[in-house]
């Protein structure tokens, strides 16, 4: 009888535990499959599966560790004879030495020791493992932050293959990507989870970060250090893909614009060159030649507007054009001047910077 | 009384010397006896109060911020409305509320354990009351005139320079801290002086109890802790104020420096919440177990091993700068180690519950929640001592429910469990058992609803401080349910709210002892005296009122008619000499009046430092002065060594 | 002397007779003095620790300008160290309950205050550096300014008390303040000296 209420409160213990653990594994399969594209525990790269590999180490560790302690706790509190405030202080205990409870607690500290030093040496040997990872025959990108957009230059020798685009990174599968990271103004970080952990952006400072993507995807990172107003849109698109086509890519990039063909987008360059835009960004192959925003030439290659905040699509454009303001508020792109006939020209422009 | 009372009169245990006793240590009626109290209780009251208002204030913060949260791409509260309540919420909950509280606890219940009846400097206690109040509420108007902070509690440079943080909103964080800073490093100089100066003869170090142990570590660790981040928002308001280099890149200063110095005080800080908190749970556990906390040695060890392990651990708030590796490995060795006096606290606890008889009140719950909450918030720390777990998580919500699990069930819950506990003490009134019982399952589980979805939410990419996320990360159904916790919670909170002022005016009437207690506090009446102890007691063991009386049991010998306080030695509590407590003033409140006006003014321009220091020196030395009636109270009763 | 009384109040611990106040560790003043010392102590400490990891941070130090002046440091320094002397006189008159010596020597160390308050304006000068300079002056203002406050707060501190040991009133605890504020004293003058060498000679180095 004694047993079977001990193995019930021990029961109860466990199931407590297995409560909390059993919460952690259900909205893997209870909640929408669209959270992969930003997610640590869907890891695509080989720097993100280690450290997934080291997470369900120490989850194990941790998950027994809270059922044993839970289960000893339980059956204390339900062992325990009941009282009330009149009932008289134990005090003979100050007395004695309880070598029993002595015992316990000293096997269940060198149990835990133990177990700290079990997870300490993995967590060594998953740090050299990813500061270990094979750079040879890799790309080079500089990424520099920016309140709150992603400026990528893509190194290369000779410097004539370099090219410079913003906020949507595509790099080849199975091959290592090095990323410098610097910052133009505070203090941003660099994350993209299905691929590695963070790595911060401080300016006065250059870090690295390396990683690789071994599985073809569409990985959506974002700025995980608080930057100022617009620090919850800052998202950015990493595209792993076959080595053909991220060279077919790269090739497209490095090329100058191409002149726009129809009459509406040359009226649309010529708007484009003769307002604001020009003085804040790049087309490579025209006038436009200021960095202070991201660099439009290769523009309508890319899914997104504003690193992340709208798809890139007409209407989203030409709204987006006409008021930033509304969609990405302190943003330092200020509304747009040009009539609705005018923006319509311009979006046709941007449309055929591919 | 105007004429200075030149005779001693010893108290002498009747009725009518008790009334001039208690007569003694009253403070002043009226508003401005208001203004110059010094009691302990009086101040420690006040404070109590005024820190659960703004527990009160943070917390709406939090329901504000989760409203938005509810949904993806809401538009309930914009963006710079939001990174203004997350910022306050934290400011909030770690400068105005978590220290301060434990703090004013102690003040109000460290002379009750000691048998003392004063704390040991009563007007710099006024006065850091005072200074504290006085940030507060700097703060809150700043917030509420639209210059609240919006760079988060931390306020990390580059962001907080002036290029990046135009307009005063930065400046008044900065300050905020001056002014909640210099009130905790004044408290815990009146802390430890107090524990170790006034405890009643015979209560020698090991015969203290836990909690005072919990009070006088967490007090030191104040002492070196603090410095750090007033130099820190010290160098942050010099370089918005007057252009000095020490955050900005661009002459040579350094982001990181900021991190590091705010840290070695962030880390600390944490565990200046936690440690008081385990002082709660070993009072309350050890009354309503009935039976003395197993292995006293080996739990006072462990508190001390946390305290200086505290201080090494900082750098683990900055493993995604870039610095070198095998540094950041030695601070993942630490973040692990400090588990270990941890756990020993948490076998020791649960081997006296396994060898007690249980009192399943109200407190005792509180405290059973810290097994499941702070066991789960120590377990996800452990994850994140690691460095490449860290990498990944954070700066994402697993952060925010690691911090809320180990915040809440490490003190929060325990702090609830000791308002339960001593409340009778404080009011004469025993809160309602029923009303507790449904506070407590309400918090529980709606705290486990609103954080534990959030340690899912940071596995999948949420990072922390956003105002909104989109609608096709599949973040939308978690934060929803976190969002119906926090309604729970706040169901849970007006509950409490009603439970205190109800019972406040028509609760049980408390004995002495309503529970059965050991120590010192349930010998006096509830609520105490303006004295406390109508004679101090002599100590001969660690829970006096469990164990049999040993003579000599009593002190006799002190002043009915004036403020004198037994002076004790430091380790073994020997009597040592009469020391004369000075009276009730008005100095005190008002050179925080002069302070604030030089913090403040400092905000606007450098020159206020100068002169509003004129007004502070006049009104400190009007506090220092000695007065000559008291002098002459005080050269009656002296006896030189 | 604790008198254990043996009549029908043997349960009672008798402390009338106890002395009204105490010197040295034995005073809660002492705590507290020992309290801020470890807190303005740690702020120095931190201060130099930042001084030495903007140094470590930096190609050349100073950055751009020349090292402070050696003459106006060294002499505070001097001066500094020789208040030591009518300092640690005070203290012994108050251990003693010695009225006049405690009033001599209390003014004798406001007239050393006096002279390394007014040398330190010429420190401030001869920096070769403003604190908006770049990092390396702003460091230096902070340390320099965070011992002159110390410097100041002391100075005025002690004029206090000296004006108080000639106007009264007087009790027997204001003996024990004066060795306290001696205590302070040295800690001020300790925590120069390291001050001292830190923004004086490393930059040398």
């Amino acid at each position: 009888m004694r047993g079977l209420i001990v193995g019930g409160l021990v029961m109860r213990g466990i199931l407590s535990a297995a409560f909390a653990a059993g919460l952690a594994a259900l909205p893997l399969h209870a909640f929408p499959q669209t959270a992969n594209l930003q997610n640590a525990m869907q890891p695509a790269g080989v720097q993100a599966e280690k450290i997934l590999d080291l997470g369900y180490l120490t989850f194990i560790i941790c998950t027994l560790v809270f059922i044993a302690i839970l289960a000893a706790f339980f059956y204390a509190i339900k062992r325990a004879p009941r009282a009330d405030e009149s009932t008289a202080a134990e005090v003979s205990f100050l007395r004695e030495t309880e070598p029993g409870s002595k015992r316990a607690v000293l096997l269940a500290v060198a149990i835990s020791t133990l177990l700290l030093l079990v997870l300490l040496v993995a967590d060594v040997f998953t740090g050299r493992a990813l500061s270990q990872m094979p750079l040879s025959d890799g790309i080079h990108i500089e990424l520099t932050s920016h309140r709150w957009w992603w400026e990528a230059r893509y190194t290369a020798d000779p410097p004539s293959r370099m090219f410079t685009t913003a906020n949507e990174l595509h790099i080849p599968v199975g091959k290592p990507v090095v990323i410098s990271l610097k910052s133009s103004d505070v203090i941003h970080s660099f994350w993209v989870p299905n691929l590695h952990g963070k790595k911060d952006m401080i300016p006065g400072r250059t870090a690295t970060i390396t990683l690789r993507a071994d599985k073809p995807g569409v990985y959506r990172g974002q700025c995980a250090e608080f930057c100022g107003y617009q620090h919850a849109k800052m998202a950015l698109l990493v595209i792993a893909e076959p080595q053909e086509q991220y060279d077919a890519w790269a090739e497209q990039q490095r090329r100058p614009a191409a002149a726009p063909t129809t009459a509406s987008a040359i009226a649309g360059q010529k708007l484009f060159l003769g307002t604001t835009c020009v003085s804040c960004h790049t087309v490579r192959g025209t006038s436009a030649q200021a960095t202070l925003g991201p660099d439009l030439t290769h523009f309508a290659s890319r899914r997104t507007i504003a690193a992340g905040t709208l798809p890139n699509s007409r209407e989203h454009l030409a709204a987006w054009i006409r008021d930033p303001q509304k969609f990405k508020l302190m943003a330092n792109m200020p509304s747009s001047p040009l009539s609705g006939d005018q923006l319509q020209a311009v979006v046709h422009y941007l449309e055929t910077l591919k | 009384m105007s004429v200075p009372v030149t005779e001693r009169v010893v108290y002498d245990g009747t009725p009518e010397g008790t009334v001039e006793l208690a007569g003694t240590w009253r403070d002043p009626p009226g508003l401005m006896g208001s203004l110059s109290a010094i009691n302990h209780k009086t101040i420690g009251r006040r404070f109590i109060v005024t820190t659960m208002g703004f527990f009160a204030a943070g917390g709406i913060l939090a329901a504000l911020m989760r409203l938005q949260l509810m949904r993806p791409e809401n538009d309930l509260i914009g963006m710079d409305l939001y990174n203004q309540l997350f910022s306050m919420h934290g400011t909030t909950m770690m400068f105005l509320f978590a220290v301060p509280v434990m703090q004013a606890v102690a003040i109000y219940l460290v002379p009750l354990m000691i048998g003392a009846r004063t704390v040991a400097f009563p007007r710099m206690n006024a006065f850091a009351y005072w200074i504290f109040l006085f940030g507060g509420l700097m703060i809150y108007g700043a917030f509420f005139l639209n210059t609240g902070p919006d760079a988060g509690w931390f306020g990390y440079a580059p962001l907080t320079e002036s290029e990046y943080s135009p307009g005063k909103r930065i400046d008044f964080w900065a300050q905020m801290i001056t002014f909640t800073e210099v009130s905790a490093l004044l408290e815990a100089i009146v802390i430890i002086t107090t524990i170790f100066k006034l405890r009643a003869p015979g209560m020698t170090l090991n015969r203290m109890p836990l909690y005072v142990w919990a009070m006088l570590v967490t007090s030191f660790m104040v002492l070196f802790a603090m410095p750090a981040v007033m130099l820190a928002s010290t160098g942050l308001i010099t370089d918005r104020l007057v252009n000095t280099h020490f955050y900005r890149s661009g002459e040579g200063g350094d982001p990181v420096l900021w991190q590091h110095l705010f840290w070695f005080f962030g880390h600390p800080e944490v565990y200046l919440i936690f440690i008081p908190g385990l002082g709660f749970l070993s009072a309350i556990i050890e009354t309503f177990s009935r039976r003395p906390i197993f292995g006293y040695p080996a739990m006072v060890l462990a508190l001390i091993a946390t305290a200086f392990l505290a201080f090494g651990l900082w750098v683990h708030h900055m493993f995604t700068a870039n610095l070198p590796e095998l540094g950041k490995t030695f601070f993942t060795a630490a973040s692990l180690l400090i588990a270990i006096p941890t756990a020993i606290q948490i076998f020791c606890w649960i081997a006296t519950l396994w060898k007690g008889r249980l009192n399943f009140r109200t407190p005792l719950l509180f405290v059973l929640a810290f097994f499941f909450i702070l066991l789960m918030g120590g377990l996800t720390g452990l994850m994140l001592a690691s460095v490449s777990l860290d990498l990944q998580v954070h700066d994402t919500y697993f952060v925010v429910a690691h911090l809320h699990y180990v915040l809440l069930g490490g003190a929060v819950f325990p702090l609830f469990g000791a308002i339960y506990y001593w409340f009778p003490k404080y009011t004469g009134r025993l809160m309602d058992e029923r009303l507790g019982q449904w506070n407590f399952w309400l918090f529980f589980i709606g705290f486990n609803v609103a954080f534990f979805p959030m340690h899912l939410l940071g596995l999948y990419g949420m990072p922390r401080r956003v105002y909104t996320y989109p609608a096709d990360m599949g973040w939308g159904t978690m934060n929803l349910i976190s969002t119906l916790g926090a309604v729970l919670i706040a169901i849970s909170m007006l509950l409490f709210l009603i439970n205190v002022v109800r019972s406040w005016h028509k609760g049980t009437s408390a004995a002495n002892d309503p529970w059965g207690g050991g120590t010192l506090e349930w010998s006096i009446a509830s609520p105490p005296p303006a004295h406390n102890f109508d004679v101090i007691p002599v100590v001969h063991a660690r829970y006096p009122l469990w164990e049999a009386l040993k003579t000599p049991d009593h002190v006799v010998g002190l002043a009915a008619n004036h403020r004198e306080q037994l002076i004790t030695s430091v380790i073994d509590a020997q009597p040592d000499y009469r020391g004369s407590f000075p009276d009730p003033s008005i100095w005190p409140f008002i050179s925080a009046v002069a302070v604030s006006i030089l913090f403040i003014g400092s905000i606007y321009t450098p020159w206020a430092v100068v002169w509003a220091s004129i007004p502070v020196s006049i009104a400190l030395i009007a506090w220092f002065w000695p007065r000559k009636k008291e002098t002459e109270e005080d050269l009656a009763v002296e006896k030189s060594p | 002397m604790i008198q254990r009384t043996t009549s029908e109040n043997s349960a009672a611990l008798d402390v009338a007779e106890l002395p009204s106040f105490a010197f040295g560790h034995r005073s809660p003043m002492w705590w507290g003095t020992m309290g801020m010392i470890a807190i303005e102590g740690t702020v120095f400490v931190l201060a130099i620790m930042s001084y030495f990891y903007l140094y470590s941070h930096s190609t050349s130090w100073p950055m751009t300008t020349p090292a402070p002046e050696l003459l106006w440091g060294t002499l505070n320094t001097a001066i500094m160290l020789a208040s030591y002397i009518p300092n640690h006189f005070a203290k012994k008159a108050a251990l003693r309950l010695d009225l006049s010596g405690v009033r001599l020597w209390l003014v004798i160390c406001m007239l050393f205050s006096v002279a390394f308050l007014t040398v330190r304006v010429f420190e401030f000068t001869a920096l070769n550096v403003r604190w908006d300079t770049d990092a390396y002056g702003s460091i230096v203002w902070m340390l320099l300014g965070l011992h002159t406050l110390h410097l100041l707060t002391d100075a005025v501190d002690s004029l206090v008390l000296t004006v108080l040991m000639f106007t009264g009133p007087l009790e027997g605890k204001r003996f024990v303040d004066v060795s306290e504020n001696c205590m302070y004293w040295n800690f001020v003058v300790g925590s120069w000296v390291i001050i001292y060498a830190v923004l004086y000679w490393s930059p040398r180095f």
